[in-house]
Protein backbone atom coordinates (compact mmCIF):
# COMPACT_ATOMS: atom_id res chain seq x y z
CA UNK A 1 0.00 0.00 0.00
CA UNK A 2 1.35 3.58 -1.09
CA UNK A 3 0.30 6.17 0.88
CA UNK A 4 2.93 9.19 1.35
CA UNK A 5 3.05 10.97 4.90
CA UNK A 6 1.26 13.89 4.21
CA UNK A 7 -2.36 12.26 2.52
CA UNK A 8 -4.78 11.80 5.42
CA UNK A 9 -6.16 8.77 5.61
CA UNK A 10 -10.10 9.12 5.49
CA UNK A 11 -10.97 5.66 5.63
CA UNK A 12 -9.52 3.07 8.04
CA UNK A 13 -10.63 -0.34 8.62
CA UNK A 14 -9.10 -2.44 11.58
CA UNK A 15 -10.28 -6.18 11.65
CA UNK A 16 -13.73 -5.52 10.72
CA UNK A 17 -15.86 -8.26 11.08
CA UNK A 18 -19.85 -9.06 9.76
CA UNK A 19 -22.00 -11.87 11.03
CA UNK A 20 -25.01 -12.55 9.26
CA UNK A 21 -26.42 -15.23 11.55
CA UNK A 22 -24.18 -18.04 11.52
CA UNK A 23 -22.62 -16.88 8.19
CA UNK A 24 -19.58 -14.95 8.40
CA UNK A 25 -19.39 -12.07 5.49
CA UNK A 26 -16.30 -10.33 6.41
CA UNK A 27 -13.19 -11.97 8.48
CA UNK A 28 -11.37 -8.99 9.58
CA UNK A 29 -10.95 -6.66 6.80
CA UNK A 30 -8.40 -4.12 7.56
CA UNK A 31 -7.86 -1.26 4.76
CA UNK A 32 -6.52 2.95 4.94
CA UNK A 33 -8.32 5.12 1.91
CA UNK A 34 -6.38 8.30 2.08
CA UNK A 35 -8.26 11.49 1.14
CA UNK A 36 -8.36 11.51 -3.33
CA UNK A 37 -7.70 8.18 -3.04
CA UNK A 38 -9.47 5.91 -5.95
CA UNK A 39 -10.49 2.31 -4.88
CA UNK A 40 -12.05 -0.65 -6.41
CA UNK A 41 -12.47 -3.50 -4.87
CA UNK A 42 -12.97 -6.36 -6.85
CA UNK A 43 -13.63 -10.54 -6.22
CA UNK A 44 -16.02 -13.08 -6.97
CA UNK A 45 -19.58 -13.01 -5.76
CA UNK A 46 -20.43 -13.53 -2.12
CA UNK A 47 -16.67 -12.15 -1.78
CA UNK A 48 -18.37 -9.46 0.79
CA UNK A 49 -17.25 -5.95 -1.27
CA UNK A 50 -21.11 -5.09 -0.96
CA UNK A 51 -21.22 -5.81 2.57
CA UNK A 52 -17.46 -4.17 3.42
CA UNK A 53 -18.89 -0.67 1.84
CA UNK A 54 -22.52 -0.83 3.11
CA UNK A 55 -20.30 -0.85 6.67
CA UNK A 56 -18.09 2.18 5.73
CA UNK A 57 -21.54 3.92 5.27
CA UNK A 58 -23.34 2.29 8.08
CA UNK A 59 -25.99 0.14 5.96
CA UNK A 60 -24.93 -2.19 7.64
CA UNK A 61 -23.41 -2.50 11.22
CA UNK A 62 -20.04 -4.07 11.74
CA UNK A 63 -19.86 -6.45 14.56
CA UNK A 64 -16.28 -6.38 15.56
CA UNK A 65 -12.83 -4.18 14.55
CA UNK A 66 -12.82 -0.60 14.06
CA UNK A 67 -14.46 1.84 10.84
CA UNK A 68 -13.07 5.55 11.04
CA UNK A 69 -14.21 7.88 8.52
CA UNK A 70 -12.97 11.58 8.66
CA UNK A 71 -11.93 11.04 11.87
CA UNK A 72 -15.08 10.05 13.48
CA UNK A 73 -15.30 5.95 14.33
CA UNK A 74 -18.43 4.57 13.64
CA UNK A 75 -20.25 3.27 16.83
CA UNK A 76 -23.51 2.88 18.08
CA UNK A 77 -23.70 6.46 19.24
CA UNK A 78 -26.28 7.81 16.54
CA UNK A 79 -24.78 11.19 16.24
CA UNK A 80 -21.78 9.84 14.81
CA UNK A 81 -23.30 7.94 12.29
CA UNK A 82 -25.10 10.79 11.11
CA UNK A 83 -22.19 12.67 10.61
CA UNK A 84 -20.36 10.11 8.87
CA UNK A 85 -23.44 9.60 6.98
CA UNK A 86 -23.56 13.03 5.39
CA UNK A 87 -19.71 13.29 4.70
CA UNK A 88 -20.58 9.91 2.56
CA UNK A 89 -22.04 9.39 -0.92
CA UNK A 90 -23.45 6.81 -2.39
CA UNK A 91 -23.88 4.78 -5.47
CA UNK A 92 -26.19 1.76 -5.62
CA UNK A 93 -26.79 -0.97 -8.57
CA UNK A 94 -30.47 -0.58 -8.56
CA UNK A 95 -30.43 3.47 -9.09
CA UNK A 96 -32.88 3.88 -6.08
CA UNK A 97 -33.74 6.39 -7.58
CA UNK A 98 -37.20 7.88 -5.95
CA UNK A 99 -40.01 7.02 -8.53
CA UNK A 100 -42.55 9.63 -7.49
CA UNK A 101 -40.04 12.21 -7.56
CA UNK A 102 -39.11 14.27 -10.85
CA UNK A 103 -35.05 14.03 -11.30
CA UNK A 104 -34.63 17.55 -9.77
CA UNK A 105 -36.70 16.86 -6.68
CA UNK A 106 -34.68 14.09 -6.10
CA UNK A 107 -31.43 15.61 -5.84
CA UNK A 108 -33.11 18.42 -4.07
CA UNK A 109 -34.47 16.17 -0.98
CA UNK A 110 -31.61 15.80 0.81
CA UNK A 111 -30.41 19.20 0.65
CA UNK A 112 -33.51 20.55 1.42
CA UNK A 113 -34.01 18.05 4.50
CA UNK A 114 -30.57 17.57 5.91
CA UNK A 115 -28.82 20.67 5.33
CA UNK A 116 -32.32 22.69 5.39
CA UNK A 117 -31.71 24.66 2.01
CA UNK A 118 -34.45 26.42 0.92
CA UNK A 119 -35.63 25.18 -2.35
CA UNK A 120 -34.36 27.62 -4.65
CA UNK A 121 -30.77 26.92 -3.46
CA UNK A 122 -31.24 23.03 -3.43
CA UNK A 123 -32.70 24.16 -6.89
CA UNK A 124 -29.68 25.40 -7.84
CA UNK A 125 -27.03 23.09 -6.73
CA UNK A 126 -29.43 20.21 -8.28
CA UNK A 127 -29.20 21.86 -11.61
CA UNK A 128 -25.37 22.22 -11.14
CA UNK A 129 -25.06 18.46 -10.63
CA UNK A 130 -26.94 17.92 -13.43
CA UNK A 131 -25.05 19.65 -15.48
CA UNK A 132 -21.91 17.77 -14.33
CA UNK A 133 -23.13 15.13 -15.27
CA UNK A 134 -24.23 15.71 -18.54
CA UNK A 135 -28.46 15.30 -18.30
CA UNK A 136 -29.50 18.98 -17.37
CA UNK A 137 -32.47 18.90 -19.99
CA UNK A 138 -34.41 15.82 -17.95
CA UNK A 139 -34.68 17.86 -14.46
CA UNK A 140 -38.59 17.80 -14.51
CA UNK A 141 -39.30 14.20 -16.12
CA UNK A 142 -39.52 11.38 -13.52
CA UNK A 143 -36.77 8.77 -13.33
CA UNK A 144 -39.04 6.14 -15.22
CA UNK A 145 -38.63 8.21 -18.41
CA UNK A 146 -35.15 8.11 -18.27
CA UNK A 147 -32.45 5.14 -19.79
CA UNK A 148 -30.67 2.78 -17.50
CA UNK A 149 -27.87 4.61 -17.50
CA UNK A 150 -28.83 8.39 -17.14
CA UNK A 151 -30.73 7.30 -14.27
CA UNK A 152 -27.91 5.80 -12.55
CA UNK A 153 -26.02 9.28 -13.53
CA UNK A 154 -28.84 10.95 -12.02
CA UNK A 155 -28.21 8.85 -8.90
CA UNK A 156 -25.02 9.75 -9.05
CA UNK A 157 -25.53 13.59 -8.87
CA UNK A 158 -28.28 12.85 -6.58
CA UNK A 159 -25.37 11.80 -3.74
CA UNK A 160 -22.92 14.82 -5.13
CA UNK A 161 -25.33 16.98 -4.01
CA UNK A 162 -24.63 16.72 -0.48
CA UNK A 163 -21.62 17.71 -1.35
CA UNK A 164 -19.86 14.39 0.09
CA UNK A 165 -15.79 13.63 0.95
CA UNK A 166 -16.37 10.33 -0.24
CA UNK A 167 -18.38 8.05 -2.82
CA UNK A 168 -18.94 4.47 -2.52
CA UNK A 169 -20.03 2.56 -5.64
CA UNK A 170 -21.49 -0.55 -4.84
CA UNK A 171 -21.67 -2.01 -8.62
CA UNK A 172 -23.06 0.90 -10.77
CA UNK A 173 -22.42 -0.61 -13.81
CA UNK A 174 -24.11 -3.97 -13.22
CA UNK A 175 -27.47 -3.57 -14.03
CA UNK A 176 -27.08 -1.88 -17.19
CA UNK A 177 -27.07 -2.46 -20.95
CA UNK A 178 -23.69 -2.43 -22.57
CA UNK A 179 -24.06 0.45 -24.73
CA UNK A 180 -24.91 2.97 -21.16
CA UNK A 181 -22.02 1.58 -19.11
CA UNK A 182 -19.53 3.87 -20.67
CA UNK A 183 -21.35 7.23 -20.28
CA UNK A 184 -21.75 5.99 -16.23
CA UNK A 185 -17.75 5.46 -16.06
CA UNK A 186 -17.24 8.82 -17.82
CA UNK A 187 -19.05 10.34 -15.45
CA UNK A 188 -17.28 8.46 -12.33
CA UNK A 189 -13.67 8.87 -14.04
CA UNK A 190 -14.37 12.59 -14.10
CA UNK A 191 -15.48 12.62 -10.79
CA UNK A 192 -11.94 10.73 -10.25
CA UNK A 193 -10.26 13.78 -11.97
CA UNK A 194 -11.37 16.27 -9.83
CA UNK A 195 -10.07 14.44 -6.63
CA UNK A 196 -12.82 12.67 -5.21
CA UNK A 197 -11.97 9.89 -3.00
CA UNK A 198 -13.86 6.88 -4.13
CA UNK A 199 -14.52 3.17 -3.45
CA UNK A 200 -15.61 1.16 -5.89
CA UNK A 201 -17.26 -1.95 -6.29
CA UNK A 202 -17.02 -3.09 -9.63
CA UNK A 203 -15.91 -6.06 -12.08
CA UNK A 204 -15.06 -2.80 -14.97
CA UNK A 205 -11.50 -4.04 -15.05
CA UNK A 206 -10.42 -1.46 -17.62
CA UNK A 207 -12.06 1.06 -15.09
CA UNK A 208 -9.91 -0.12 -12.59
CA UNK A 209 -6.91 -0.51 -14.56
CA UNK A 210 -7.09 3.49 -15.86
CA UNK A 211 -8.79 5.55 -12.63
CA UNK A 212 -7.80 3.37 -9.84
CA UNK A 213 -5.12 3.60 -7.47
CA UNK A 214 -5.08 0.88 -5.52
CA UNK A 215 -7.14 -2.47 -6.41
CA UNK A 216 -8.09 -4.31 -3.35
CA UNK A 217 -9.36 -8.13 -4.30
CA UNK A 218 -11.38 -9.76 -2.00
CA UNK A 219 -12.38 -13.40 -1.75
CA UNK A 220 -14.90 -15.68 0.89
CA UNK A 221 -14.86 -12.15 3.24
CA UNK A 222 -10.87 -11.14 3.02
CA UNK A 223 -9.13 -9.01 1.50
CA UNK A 224 -6.66 -11.21 -0.16
CA UNK A 225 -4.41 -8.68 -1.86
CA UNK A 226 -3.86 -4.88 -2.32
CA UNK A 227 -1.98 -3.05 -5.14
CA UNK A 228 -1.56 -0.58 -7.71
CA UNK A 229 -3.28 -1.58 -11.04
CA UNK A 230 -0.32 -1.82 -13.02
CA UNK A 231 1.07 -4.16 -10.40
CA UNK A 232 -2.51 -6.21 -9.55
CA UNK A 233 -3.29 -6.73 -13.10
CA UNK A 234 0.63 -8.00 -13.94
CA UNK A 235 1.92 -9.74 -11.46
CA UNK A 236 -0.94 -10.90 -9.13
CA UNK A 237 0.53 -12.68 -6.40
CA UNK A 238 -1.90 -15.04 -4.45
CA UNK A 239 -3.12 -17.99 -6.25
CA UNK A 240 -6.54 -16.57 -5.50
CA UNK A 241 -6.22 -13.32 -7.36
CA UNK A 242 -4.79 -15.30 -10.43
CA UNK A 243 -7.56 -17.70 -10.65
CA UNK A 244 -9.88 -14.62 -10.47
CA UNK A 245 -7.86 -12.54 -13.13
CA UNK A 246 -7.73 -15.50 -15.35
CA UNK A 247 -11.76 -16.20 -15.11
CA UNK A 248 -12.38 -12.07 -15.55
CA UNK A 249 -9.93 -11.65 -18.50
CA UNK A 250 -9.97 -14.18 -20.55
CA UNK A 251 -13.14 -13.17 -22.59
CA UNK B 1 -95.28 -10.14 -10.83
CA UNK B 2 -96.16 -6.95 -11.44
CA UNK B 3 -93.00 -4.28 -11.54
CA UNK B 4 -94.41 -1.05 -10.49
CA UNK B 5 -92.02 1.37 -12.06
CA UNK B 6 -94.11 4.45 -11.10
CA UNK B 7 -93.38 3.42 -7.43
CA UNK B 8 -89.73 3.70 -7.77
CA UNK B 9 -90.29 6.59 -9.46
CA UNK B 10 -92.21 8.17 -6.85
CA UNK B 11 -89.92 6.49 -3.90
CA UNK B 12 -86.75 7.82 -5.55
CA UNK B 13 -86.39 11.23 -4.02
CA UNK B 14 -87.81 9.95 -0.67
CA UNK B 15 -85.40 7.28 -0.45
CA UNK B 16 -82.82 9.91 -1.45
CA UNK B 17 -83.54 11.62 2.15
CA UNK B 18 -81.58 9.46 3.65
CA UNK B 19 -78.74 9.38 1.67
CA UNK B 20 -77.30 12.88 4.00
CA UNK B 21 -77.45 10.21 6.55
CA UNK B 22 -75.35 7.49 4.77
CA UNK B 23 -73.04 9.94 3.71
CA UNK B 24 -72.50 11.46 7.09
CA UNK B 25 -71.54 7.92 8.70
CA UNK B 26 -69.39 7.04 5.27
CA UNK B 27 -67.55 9.97 5.41
CA UNK B 28 -67.17 10.49 9.20
CA UNK B 29 -65.96 6.57 9.94
CA UNK B 30 -64.08 7.27 6.72
CA UNK B 31 -62.10 9.78 8.56
CA UNK B 32 -61.89 8.27 12.33
CA UNK B 33 -61.27 4.40 10.63
CA UNK B 34 -58.25 5.73 8.06
CA UNK B 35 -56.79 7.51 11.04
CA UNK B 36 -57.29 4.26 13.52
CA UNK B 37 -55.52 2.52 10.84
CA UNK B 38 -52.36 4.45 10.12
CA UNK B 39 -51.77 4.20 14.24
CA UNK B 40 -52.39 0.13 14.13
CA UNK B 41 -50.24 0.04 10.98
CA UNK B 42 -47.76 2.37 12.19
CA UNK B 43 -47.54 0.01 15.24
CA UNK B 44 -47.64 -3.19 13.52
CA UNK B 45 -44.48 -1.87 11.40
CA UNK B 46 -43.25 -0.60 15.03
CA UNK B 47 -40.52 -3.64 15.50
CA UNK B 48 -41.77 -3.65 19.09
CA UNK B 49 -43.73 -6.25 20.16
CA UNK B 50 -45.57 -4.23 22.87
CA UNK B 51 -47.14 -2.24 20.14
CA UNK B 52 -47.62 -4.82 16.91
CA UNK B 53 -49.89 -7.47 19.43
CA UNK B 54 -51.99 -4.96 20.43
CA UNK B 55 -52.19 -3.96 16.93
CA UNK B 56 -52.45 -7.75 15.44
CA UNK B 57 -54.94 -8.17 18.01
CA UNK B 58 -57.89 -5.53 16.94
CA UNK B 59 -57.33 -5.88 13.43
CA UNK B 60 -57.88 -9.97 14.22
CA UNK B 61 -61.60 -8.99 16.35
CA UNK B 62 -63.25 -6.26 14.15
CA UNK B 63 -62.34 -8.50 11.25
CA UNK B 64 -63.50 -11.87 12.02
CA UNK B 65 -66.28 -11.07 13.55
CA UNK B 66 -69.67 -9.78 11.86
CA UNK B 67 -70.26 -5.96 11.87
CA UNK B 68 -73.47 -6.39 12.78
CA UNK B 69 -72.79 -7.90 16.02
CA UNK B 70 -69.66 -4.90 16.62
CA UNK B 71 -72.72 -2.43 15.96
CA UNK B 72 -75.38 -4.36 18.19
CA UNK B 73 -72.41 -4.66 21.28
CA UNK B 74 -71.81 -1.16 21.21
CA UNK B 75 -75.43 0.20 20.78
CA UNK B 76 -77.47 -2.33 23.12
CA UNK B 77 -73.72 -2.73 25.00
CA UNK B 78 -72.67 0.28 26.31
CA UNK B 79 -75.59 1.62 28.65
CA UNK B 80 -74.60 -1.37 30.32
CA UNK B 81 -71.62 0.15 32.01
CA UNK B 82 -73.28 2.52 35.06
CA UNK B 83 -69.92 4.85 34.95
CA UNK B 84 -70.37 5.06 31.35
CA UNK B 85 -74.08 6.44 31.67
CA UNK B 86 -72.88 8.71 34.27
CA UNK B 87 -69.75 10.08 32.38
CA UNK B 88 -69.54 12.99 30.52
CA UNK B 89 -69.30 11.01 27.51
CA UNK B 90 -72.96 9.43 27.52
CA UNK B 91 -74.24 12.84 25.93
CA UNK B 92 -72.56 11.17 22.93
CA UNK B 93 -72.71 7.45 23.65
CA UNK B 94 -76.21 7.26 23.61
CA UNK B 95 -76.82 8.43 20.33
CA UNK B 96 -77.58 5.78 17.54
CA UNK B 97 -75.16 8.05 15.04
CA UNK B 98 -72.16 8.12 17.11
CA UNK B 99 -72.74 4.36 18.19
CA UNK B 100 -73.03 3.60 14.75
CA UNK B 101 -70.03 5.51 13.82
CA UNK B 102 -67.65 4.34 16.48
CA UNK B 103 -68.81 0.51 14.91
CA UNK B 104 -68.13 1.53 11.28
CA UNK B 105 -64.56 3.55 12.33
CA UNK B 106 -63.62 -0.05 14.42
CA UNK B 107 -64.28 -1.76 11.55
CA UNK B 108 -62.87 0.36 8.99
CA UNK B 109 -59.39 0.98 10.90
CA UNK B 110 -59.06 -3.13 10.79
CA UNK B 111 -59.42 -2.94 7.63
CA UNK B 112 -57.31 0.05 7.16
CA UNK B 113 -54.69 -1.28 8.99
CA UNK B 114 -54.07 -4.01 6.77
CA UNK B 115 -53.94 -2.56 3.14
CA UNK B 116 -51.71 0.03 4.96
CA UNK B 117 -49.39 -2.17 6.32
CA UNK B 118 -49.02 -4.64 3.15
CA UNK B 119 -48.69 -0.85 1.12
CA UNK B 120 -45.54 0.08 3.44
CA UNK B 121 -44.29 -3.60 2.89
CA UNK B 122 -44.21 -3.15 -0.86
CA UNK B 123 -42.38 -0.35 -0.79
CA UNK B 124 -38.79 -1.16 -2.24
CA UNK B 125 -36.44 -1.77 0.03
CA UNK B 126 -33.41 0.07 -1.91
CA UNK B 127 -35.68 3.14 -1.74
CA UNK B 128 -34.72 3.19 2.55
CA UNK B 129 -31.34 2.61 2.12
CA UNK B 130 -30.88 5.70 -0.77
CA UNK B 131 -32.83 7.55 1.98
CA UNK B 132 -30.41 6.12 4.72
CA UNK B 133 -27.39 7.06 2.39
CA UNK B 134 -28.35 10.45 1.88
CA UNK B 135 -28.66 11.53 5.63
CA UNK B 136 -32.03 11.21 5.75
CA UNK B 137 -33.99 10.88 9.79
CA UNK B 138 -36.33 7.57 9.86
CA UNK B 139 -39.06 10.33 9.88
CA UNK B 140 -38.20 12.17 7.01
CA UNK B 141 -37.56 8.79 5.18
CA UNK B 142 -41.14 7.59 6.09
CA UNK B 143 -42.83 10.97 5.46
CA UNK B 144 -41.06 11.96 1.86
CA UNK B 145 -40.28 8.50 0.27
CA UNK B 146 -42.65 5.48 2.14
CA UNK B 147 -45.50 7.23 2.95
CA UNK B 148 -46.18 8.30 -0.79
CA UNK B 149 -45.44 5.56 -2.42
CA UNK B 150 -47.30 3.28 0.09
CA UNK B 151 -50.36 5.77 -0.71
CA UNK B 152 -50.55 4.95 -4.46
CA UNK B 153 -49.83 0.73 -3.50
CA UNK B 154 -52.66 1.18 -1.30
CA UNK B 155 -55.11 3.43 -3.31
CA UNK B 156 -56.30 0.42 -5.44
CA UNK B 157 -57.68 -1.58 -2.11
CA UNK B 158 -58.45 1.25 -0.24
CA UNK B 159 -61.50 2.06 -2.94
CA UNK B 160 -62.56 -1.36 -2.28
CA UNK B 161 -62.41 -0.87 1.33
CA UNK B 162 -64.71 2.62 0.70
CA UNK B 163 -67.14 0.52 -0.76
CA UNK B 164 -67.64 -2.05 1.39
CA UNK B 165 -67.88 0.88 3.92
CA UNK B 166 -70.84 2.60 2.48
CA UNK B 167 -71.97 -1.26 1.95
CA UNK B 168 -71.99 -1.72 5.78
CA UNK B 169 -73.22 1.21 6.74
CA UNK B 170 -76.77 -0.34 5.60
CA UNK B 171 -76.43 -2.29 8.51
CA UNK B 172 -77.67 1.22 10.58
CA UNK B 173 -81.14 0.13 9.58
CA UNK B 174 -80.91 -2.14 12.34
CA UNK B 175 -81.02 0.51 15.03
CA UNK B 176 -83.58 2.85 13.66
CA UNK B 177 -81.83 4.99 12.27
CA UNK B 178 -83.14 6.63 8.44
CA UNK B 179 -80.04 6.17 6.10
CA UNK B 180 -80.86 4.81 2.44
CA UNK B 181 -81.98 1.43 3.55
CA UNK B 182 -83.53 2.87 7.24
CA UNK B 183 -85.94 4.79 4.56
CA UNK B 184 -86.44 2.12 1.99
CA UNK B 185 -87.52 -0.14 5.17
CA UNK B 186 -90.28 2.31 6.33
CA UNK B 187 -91.40 3.13 2.82
CA UNK B 188 -91.69 -0.72 2.76
CA UNK B 189 -93.67 -0.78 5.73
CA UNK B 190 -96.59 1.54 4.32
CA UNK B 191 -96.64 0.17 1.07
CA UNK B 192 -96.39 -3.68 1.26
CA UNK B 193 -94.14 -3.32 -2.19
CA UNK B 194 -90.22 -4.76 -1.14
CA UNK B 195 -89.16 -5.55 -4.71
CA UNK B 196 -89.63 -1.40 -5.96
CA UNK B 197 -88.28 -0.03 -2.96
CA UNK B 198 -85.07 -1.82 -2.46
CA UNK B 199 -84.46 -1.95 -6.23
CA UNK B 200 -85.06 2.16 -5.59
CA UNK B 201 -82.73 1.70 -2.56
CA UNK B 202 -80.16 -0.22 -4.68
CA UNK B 203 -80.09 2.45 -7.69
CA UNK B 204 -78.88 4.96 -4.99
CA UNK B 205 -76.07 2.56 -3.40
CA UNK B 206 -74.98 2.36 -6.75
CA UNK B 207 -74.70 5.76 -7.90
CA UNK B 208 -72.59 6.85 -5.06
CA UNK B 209 -70.45 3.22 -5.42
CA UNK B 210 -70.02 5.30 -9.28
CA UNK B 211 -69.21 8.17 -7.50
CA UNK B 212 -66.38 6.49 -5.61
CA UNK B 213 -64.78 4.47 -7.82
CA UNK B 214 -65.05 7.95 -9.91
CA UNK B 215 -63.11 9.50 -7.46
CA UNK B 216 -60.76 6.47 -6.99
CA UNK B 217 -59.68 6.27 -10.64
CA UNK B 218 -59.14 10.30 -10.69
CA UNK B 219 -56.71 10.09 -8.17
CA UNK B 220 -55.06 6.47 -9.30
CA UNK B 221 -54.53 8.28 -12.40
CA UNK B 222 -52.74 11.19 -10.57
CA UNK B 223 -50.66 8.66 -8.44
CA UNK B 224 -49.98 6.29 -11.26
CA UNK B 225 -48.34 9.53 -13.53
CA UNK B 226 -44.72 8.37 -12.43
CA UNK B 227 -44.86 4.52 -13.29
CA UNK B 228 -46.17 4.93 -16.63
CA UNK B 229 -43.76 4.93 -19.70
Amino acid sequence: MVISEKNEAIIVLEGVTKFYGGFQALKGCSMVVSRGQKIVLCGPSGSGKSTLIRCINRLEEHDSGRIVVAGTELTRNMANVAAVQSEIGMVFQQFNLFPHLTVVENLMLAPRLVRKLPRPQAREIAMHYLARVRIPEQADKFPIQLSGGQQQRVAIARALCMKPQIMLFDEPTSALDPEMIKEVLDVMTDLARDGMTMVVVTHEMGFARSVADLVVFMDAGEIVEQAPPSEFFGAARSARTKLFLQQILTH
Amino acid sequence: MSFDLMLVAASLPKIATGVVLTLKLLVVSLLFGTALGIGAALMRISGSRLLAWPSFAYSYVFRGTPMLVQLFIIYYGLSQFEGLRNSMLWPILREPFWCAVIALSLNEGAYAAEILRAAIRGVDQGLHEAGHALGLSPRQRFMHVTAPIAVRLALPAYGNEMIGLLKGTALVSMIAMNDITGVARTIVAKTFAPYEIFISAAIVYLSITWVIQHGIRVAERHFNRYIKK
